[in-house]
């Protein structure tokens, strides 16, 4: 699944300083949908590449860290139980630093 | 109920307060789901009200807001003089920012209250910790270490914040603590038992019996709210960690605050709202306020915390004023040579604040 995301709030420093990033993210195993549970695991995985504490606590982003999806708060649509769909736009945001 | 179909993640709620536009966030303070445009509105709205209720200011005053070119402050300046305009509070704005001199945070965050200054058409002053003290912070954590770099910084952007306020005459100084921040102090405070600074942490006004009243229009404000509304309205803010932070003392209050917010949002207002009905025993013993003997500061000591400060900085004794017991007259047994490498900067007096 072709997904944008986005990478603020200094979180990119977590990515090599880059803010956006096309990924293609397979599904996982015997499953028809990618979840924001499944991206977390993935990002993780292969775009975290310091510190993932920063990024994630337990299965979840780290309190603090704000979640859009296609501009939309995931509070709005179930957290972790967000559906994913093609070309969908995630957008991460870490409020965890002066003002 | 919905229909069977798979429900679209977002076109399915609507704004519970326009009714018509998708909504885009869940506010943290009220659990309501809300569109952008409105969102913009009661954001604004609520601060209108914060500074009407509150009487932050009068007509024709002249208004410094702290300006760190972070989250917090970038809002409050596009906010403030949206507000001013929109309402005719009378007010002269300005930017007022704190060069720390602290290599790779500070440097980069200038750049963008210069930014801020072309895209507010607010005038920008900066004063330096440079300048005032002879020390910036790099010089002073290579001295003291990677310890209490907060507690030097904190003590010295207080007094910086003043001089600069005085500088350009301004009647108030306005920062950007938002209600997180506030809720992390209260905690902070009772985490230390520090009753003094516990009674006066809530306050929305601050120093008015001093040379320069502060106030907090964000303190009902949300700090994710403050994001969101920036992230929308692509408002331009830096946001790096200080790189000296990660040691402070504060973090551990901020991770217990977001955890709970996690779990109640409502607890971020509720913490604030314990430490102002707070109230402290008659027979506790609270710090009584004078002046500097040095400086002519704001002081509950003979000397100033700055000025103790910049003492154990100059004489090469980085603990002075660090610690409950550590005065200027408790290092009879401290080591007294100098250390040879430490420059004899002449220090700087505090400075008096003339008005």
């Amino acid at each position: 699944m072709h997904l944008t995301l986005e990478f603020g709030g200094g979180l990119e420093l977590l990515c090599k300083s880059v803010k956006f990033h096309n990924v293609n993210v397979d599904l996982p195993k015997g499953a028809d949908k990618l979840s924001m549970r499944d991206l977390l695991a993935w990002v993780r995985t292969n775009l975290i590449k310091e510190r993932p504490e920063m990024f994630m606590k337990g299965e979840s982003v780290r309190p603090g860290v704000l979640v859009l999806v296609n501009d939309c708060d995931w509070e709005l649509s179930g957290q972790l139980d967000t559906t994913l769909e093609e070309k969908d736009v995630v957008v991460f945001i870490s409020t965890l630093h002066g003002g | 109920m919905e229909a069977d179909s798979k429900p679209k993640k977002s076109g399915a709620r609507l704004c519970c307060v326009c009714n018509q536009n998708r909504a885009a966030l869940k506010r943290p303070k009220t659990l309501e789901q809300i569109c952008r445009e409105c969102f913009y509105a009661v954001f604004e709205e609520e601060i209108h009200q914060v500074i009407l209720e509150n009487q932050l200011f009068k007509p024709g005053e002249r208004i410094a807001i702290g300006a760190s070119g972070g989250k917090d402050s970038t809002v409050l300046a596009y906010v403030l003089s949206e507000l001013n305009r929109r309402h005719n509070y009378g007010l002269d704005l300005f930017l007022l920012s704190v060069d720390e001199g602290i290599t790779g945070y500070r440097d980069d965050s200038l750049e963008t209250v210069k930014r801020n200054e072309l895209q507010y058409g607010l005038p920008l002053k900066i004063v330096s910790y440079k300048d005032l003290y002879g020390w910036t912070m790099d010089e002073i954590v290579k001295m003291i270490g990677l310890k209490n770099n907060c507690t030097f910084c904190g003590v010295f952007r207080r007094q910086a914040l003043d001089r600069g306020a005085a500088l350009l005459k301004v009647d108030k100084v306005a920062t950007g603590h938002n209600a997180d921040d506030i809720a992390e102090t209260v905690l902070l405070n009772i985490l230390r038992g520090d009753i003094a600074r516990l009674s006066r942490c809530t306050s929305i006004i601050t120093g008015e019996d001093g040379p320069i009243p502060r106030c907090k229009p964000f303190k009902y404000t949300y700090e994710k709210e403050i994001v969101m509304y920036a992230y929308f309205k692509k408002l331009d803010y830096f946001s790096t960690e200080c790189i000296y932070s990660p040691n402070a003392y504060r973090g551990f209050a901020r991770e217990f605050i977001k955890d709970l917010e996690r779990i109640r949002p409502r607890a971020i207002l509720d913490i604030i709202k314990s430490g102002e009905d707070f109230r402290i025993s008659t027979t506790t013993k609270m710090p009584e306020q004078g002046t500097c003997e040095r400086c002519g500061y704001i002081s509950s000591q003979k000397w100033c915390k700055a000025c103790v400060l910049l003492e154990g900085l100059n004489r090469g004794l980085p603990k002075l004023g660090i610690g409950r017991n550590q005065g200027l007259n408790s290092d009879g047994k401290k080591d007294r040579k100098r250390d040879s490498r430490t420059p004899s900067i002449e220090s700087k007096q505090c400075g008096s604040l003339e008005f």
